[in-house]
């Protein structure tokens, strides 16, 4: 259970959270991040890291991971705090208007001023219809391998037909008892050398491959213990399994946020564009998830609301100072 | 004018009026008439999250490409008429066509 103190906690790690880190660095705020996905960039690192991006001011062209890695080198001098991989749960105000953040991992974040730069939401993995799957969940059934170790010696069934599905049928191959691939098409499209070594393995006997099938229901007592799937031909068939990871890709849901009593609408949150405060004091919303009259969803407008609402979260990080306005040009940027 | 019918999700049939030479994507034409897709990656074919079905239409728009099948692959259902609406450019051919909404996740 981590304990952290900071001024501002930005939910929402992407472009935009990124660079809410560095306008409040240049007022001496300090930041802590949370994001759902493993890795900071949100869906420019996720979705599409090698697409280019013409429209950021002062680069003709610069691909999705570049942006990201140059927002993560100008924020450096101010240090910013990451909890990765977890995703915010719940909101308490304290007496003195501060807030307590807790995610599901029991990371507990005290802050002055909450920062939602939450995107389109947090990534949340597909899930598919099958009976039974979420009574299994935690109990066999995962959508992500955080720790592979964690199926060693295992019966692991992994369903999907991408990237992930391919990838990860391989690594486990080498640490599971067993490994089963099962994929409703007959083919892979993902990258031609993950395919490549999945149909080598089955042939070698590593893996059990299933193609033209789903996983339709799952039984088992306490844990899973076994999967059903069916064929294209509507042929019924069992397997014995203590773990199924579905890898369907992932989709972005607005999660524990849309009960916050925050104004919403239409999965975005309303705010007051001359600070882009929200109806609840001291919490603000930037880029894609909030929403005004003339809204466009762009990285740099992101950006521009990032550098109002540091301005105006100074007053409650500094309630007794005044703040002042200074160009980076002329007092530069002061690590801390 | 094109005229199609959206089916939403929950069956109901719509009709949805578009002026000729918008330059759109059916994508672009769902938003903007206010139909849940959530379009994650704003219509580069990479996320699935505007997957609809052909109903009716022409031949040739039954057939997904390939950067869609590369996306349509990784998902746990879909029809042989799967398309990703971001990837259908709005031309006066498509008059009377009929498309689903797919995927309400």
């Amino acid at each position: 259970m981590e304990q952290i103190t900071t001024d501002i906690c930005i939910i929402g790690a992407g472009p935009v959270g990124l660079f809410a880190v560095f306008e409040a660095g240049l007022l001496k705020m300090r930041c802590h991040l949370i994001d759902v996905l493993p890795q900071v960039g949100g869906q420019l690192s996720e979705i599409y890291p090698h697409k280019p991006i013409y429209d950021i001011p002062g680069y003709p062209d610069i691909t999705a991971q570049q942006l990201i890695d140059n927002l993560m080198l100008q924020i450096a001098p101010f240090n910013p705090t990451f909890s990765l991989g977890e995703r915010v749960e719940t909101l308490n105000r304290r007496e003195d208007g501060s807030y307590d953040i807790k995610t599901d991992d029991g990371t507990s974040v005290h802050c002055q001023v909450v920062v939602i730069a939450g995107g389109l939401g947090c990534f949340e993995p597909r899930k598919p219809e099958i009976d039974r799957l979420a009574d299994f969940e935690g109990k066999g059934v995962a959508y992500m391998v955080k720790n592979p170790e964690h199926f060693r010696g295992k019966k692991v069934v992994l369903a999907g037909g991408g990237d992930s599905a391919l990838d990860w049928a391989v690594f486990l191959s080498n640490v599971a008892e067993r490994v089963t691939l099962v994929h409703r098409g007959d083919t892979f499209r993902g990258a031609p050398d993950s395919a490549g070594k999945v149909f080598d393995l089955a042939k070698e006997g590593k893996i059990d491959l299933i193609l033209k099938s789903n996983v339709v229901a799952l039984t088992g007592d306490d844990s899973l213990q076994e999967i059903t799937l069916l064929d294209r031909n509507n042929q019924v068939s069992h397997i014995e399994a203590d773990h199924l990871i579905p890898l369907f890709g992932l989709s972005p849901k607005l999660g524990p946020i849309a009960e916050w009593g925050l104004n919403i609408d239409r999965s975005a949150i309303a705010v007051n564009t001359v600070d882009y405060s929200t109806n609840i004091e001291r919490i603000y919303a930037i880029g894609d998830i909030n929403t005004y009259p003339g809204k466009l969803k762009l990285i740099l407008c992101g950006f521009h609301e990032a550098a109002l609402m540091a301005q105006s979260a100074f007053k409650y990080v500094f309630p007794e100072q005044k703040l002042s306005f200074k160009y980076t040009t002329v007092y530069g940027v002061s690590a801390f | 004018m094109i005229n199609l019918t959206i089916i939403d999700r929950d069956g109901g049939r719509m009709p949805v009026e578009i002026p000729e030479g918008i330059n759109l994507s059916l994508m672009e034409v769902l938003k903007a008439s206010e139909y849940e897709i959530l379009a994650t990656c704003g219509g580069m074919a990479l996320c699935a999250t505007c997957h609809v079905q052909v109903i009716e239409g022409p031949e040739q728009y039954f057939t997904p490409t390939d950067a869609e099948l590369d996306v349509l692959d990784t998902l746990p259902y879909v029809e042989p008429s799967s398309r990703l609406a971001c990837q259908i450019r709005i031309t006066e051919d498509m008059d009377g066509m009929v498309f689903k909404l797919m995927g309400g996740d």
